[in-house]
């Protein structure tokens, strides 16, 4: 993925959470990570991101 | 419980029977081989279990008649097998409603089918829907036919006693109190086990936060028997709702509680008739309905630690309670019952040693175990116990309404029956052996001549062989031997060829399989089997 790429995934994601009602957007994020995750196709791989994206929430 | 103006047992279907205490008094305290507390379908399929293998037991009840309400009403393959090899199994056939399929809704929209594996090759269906008290009197009607079992009613135990010999129980029923002297006793008498209390033994495991009240009704209603799961519908929100067809006419309502909903507020009749109203409302059922009987149960994982204290062993509920999601709590019970049945049976007729009694609790709380596991997993899809259970159970109910992959996620893994393979009575694979059911499995069903694998199965241990020619050379091992054709359905599902035998156990389980037996290979196996003790 090239970083203009990156980029229009990153505007897609917040122009969506914007669009998605707060109460809502914790819902949305979970099945946006389960169909990027069946994608996917590889589920250790997932794993690690989970734990991956998880590191430095607090920073 | 039941509508107001109703009694316990007053149901709109089924005539109770009413069983008076023992009334020819004087061999009441005759020594038993065997002394069964508890006469539900559990201990009264351990009674006929052991009666199969020439072995009389008591079989002692406190109440008067069967369990109250319809209770655990799914009845898996694995017990069809069981009901048939303990010569119960007609009625059941008659009664039961099969199915294959269930159906997962999700606000409504239906978001996953899924069919439980059948075909021409199986000679019982994945799952029949039967209330308790028909499973109950049909296992009764082969109990009161059976000369070696004698059944006692209203009679309680009060006190348990070791003797070098076995144990004694203090039995008291409306005439009198005395003493039984047992060999062996099996403790079927459920979730509250009174024999478990006496023996100061506890459950251990986790209690879920789920709630859920069952409610039969009466009423014509057209589906078909499958089973349906509502999540998060508009007559219960941020709740889950199971509807379940039963014979004559009846249906079973299951719904979950919310968190922080008053218990004794919801088992108030008006607030179930309401409660049931608008599930009916939400299946489309507009006619009438009549309400039967209901009650409430929570979603726990408990067992012994062993379910064996000296010569009491601990059979069904008194030695594990399962959450309901894949209707696994009857069925394992119904195993424990064939399990302990047929190694007492051996035991006691001096064709086993003690020793093979030992391996009942690694087999069977390894089921239990298996149980908690994929029962665990269910009991937190439907409830989910935590915000991040909640998430992601809720994102894939959402994601399902699209997404056909994410509606399997709600799929219950239904019952199977448990391969014992850390099994001290188990012998490891045979060198060669590749595909096919492993050594501890449940024998697979197919298709055998005008019959079915399972019907070659005698009553002691059976070798299945796959060359009529090798079936000689086994003749003397006490076995029957059945011969396989090589070119059948049998045999691929064996993965066996022409030199492949099976040795099957009298619970249908595979004890040992070779692709190149001998008779001194089988006689070794065969030991094992019956001992624990390896060649």
């Amino acid at each position: 993925m090239t970083p203009s790429e990156v980029e229009t995934v990153y505007e897609a994601l917040a122009r969506q959470i914007d669009a998605t009602p707060p109460n809502l957007r914790e819902l949305f994020l979970a099945k946006l990570t389960l169909l990027l995750a069946h994608e996917l196709g590889d589920a250790i791989r997932v794993t690690h991101l989970v734990t991956e994206a998880a590191q430095s929430l607090d920073a | 419980m039941r509508p107001a103006g109703r009694g316990e047992t007053d149901s709109l279907y089924f005539d109770y029977p009413h069983f008076p205490p023992p009334s020819a008094r004087e061999r009441l305290s005759a020594p038993c081989p065997v002394a069964i507390v508890g006469a539900g379908p559990v201990g009264m399929t351990a009674a006929l279990a052991l009666a199969r293998e020439g072995v009389a037991s008591v079989l002692l009840d406190a109440k008067s008649t069967f369990n109250d309400g319809s209770r655990a009403i799914c009845v898996s393959r694995s017990s069809f097998r069981i009901l048939d090899r303990i010569g119960a199994l007609a009625p059941f056939l008659d009664k039961a409603l099969p199915w294959t399929t269930g159906r997962s809704f999700y606000r409504g929209q239906q978001i996953l089918e899924f069919d439980m594996p059948d075909g021409p090759g199986e000679k019982f269906r994945p799952m029949y829907n039967i209330q308790q008290q028909f499973i109950e009197q049909y296992l009764w009607d082969a109990v009161a036919r059976e000369p070696l079992i004698d059944a006692r009613w209203q009679s309680r135990v009060t006190g348990v006693t070791d003797t070098p010999s076995g144990v004694t129980l203090q039995v008291s029923d409306p005439m009198g109190s005395y003493d039984l002297p047992a060999n062996w006793v099996l403790a079927a008498d459920g979730a509250r086990s009174t024999l478990r209390g006496l023996r100061g033994l506890r459950l251990r495991g986790e209690n879920y936060e789920g709630r859920y009240v069952i409610a039969d009704v009466r009423m014509r209603h057209e589906y078909p028997t499958i089973r349906r799961a509502l999540f998060d519908p508009d007559c219960r929100r941020g709740g889950t709702v199971l509807v379940h067809r039963q014979p004559d006419d009846i249906w079973r309502i299951d719904y979950q509680l919310r968190d922080g909903e008053d218990e004794a507020e919801a088992i108030r009749e008006d607030t179930v008739r309401a409660s049931v109203a608008a599930v009916l409302g939400e299946i489309g059922h507009s006619g009438d309905w009549e309400l039967e009987w209901w009650s409430i149960y929570s979603a726990n994982t408990l067992a012994l630690d062993d379910y064996r204290d000296g010569r009491i062993i601990f059979i069904g509920d008194s030695a594990h309670i399962v959450p309901i999601f894949g209707v696994r709590g009857l069925n394992n019970g119904l195993a424990d019952a064939d399990n302990i049945g047929w190694k007492l049976g051996w035991v006691l007729r001096g064709d086993a040693p003690e020793t093979l009694l030992d391996s009942y609790t690694p087999e069977r709380r390894g089921a239990t175990l298996d149980v908690f596991t994929n029962a665990s997993k269910s009991a937190r899809f439907m409830t989910p116990p935590s915000p991040g259970w909640q998430l992601m159970r809720d994102a894939a109910l959402n994601l399902a309404l699209t997404h056909p992959f994410a509606g399997e996620l709600a799929n219950p893994r239904q019952m199977a029956a448990y391969t014992y393979a850390d099994s001290p009575v188990i012998q490891p694979d045979s060198p060669g052996c590749e595909g096919g059911p492993v050594p501890g499995a449940f024998l697979p069903e197919a298709r055998v001549g005008d019959g079915f694998l399972s019907d070659l199965a005698g009553p002691g241990f059976t070798l299945l062989l796959f060359d009529e020619t090798a079936a000689a050379a086994y003749a003397d091992l006490g076995l029957t031997v059945a011969t396989v054709p090589t070119a059948s359905e049998a045999a691929r599902l064996l993965a066996a060829d022409r030199s492949s035998a099976y040795l099957l156990r009298p619970d249908t389980h595979i004890a040992a399989r070779w692709r190149h037996p001998t008779p001194a290979l089988v006689r070794d196996a065969l030991r094992l089997a019956l001992t624990g003790e390896p060649a």
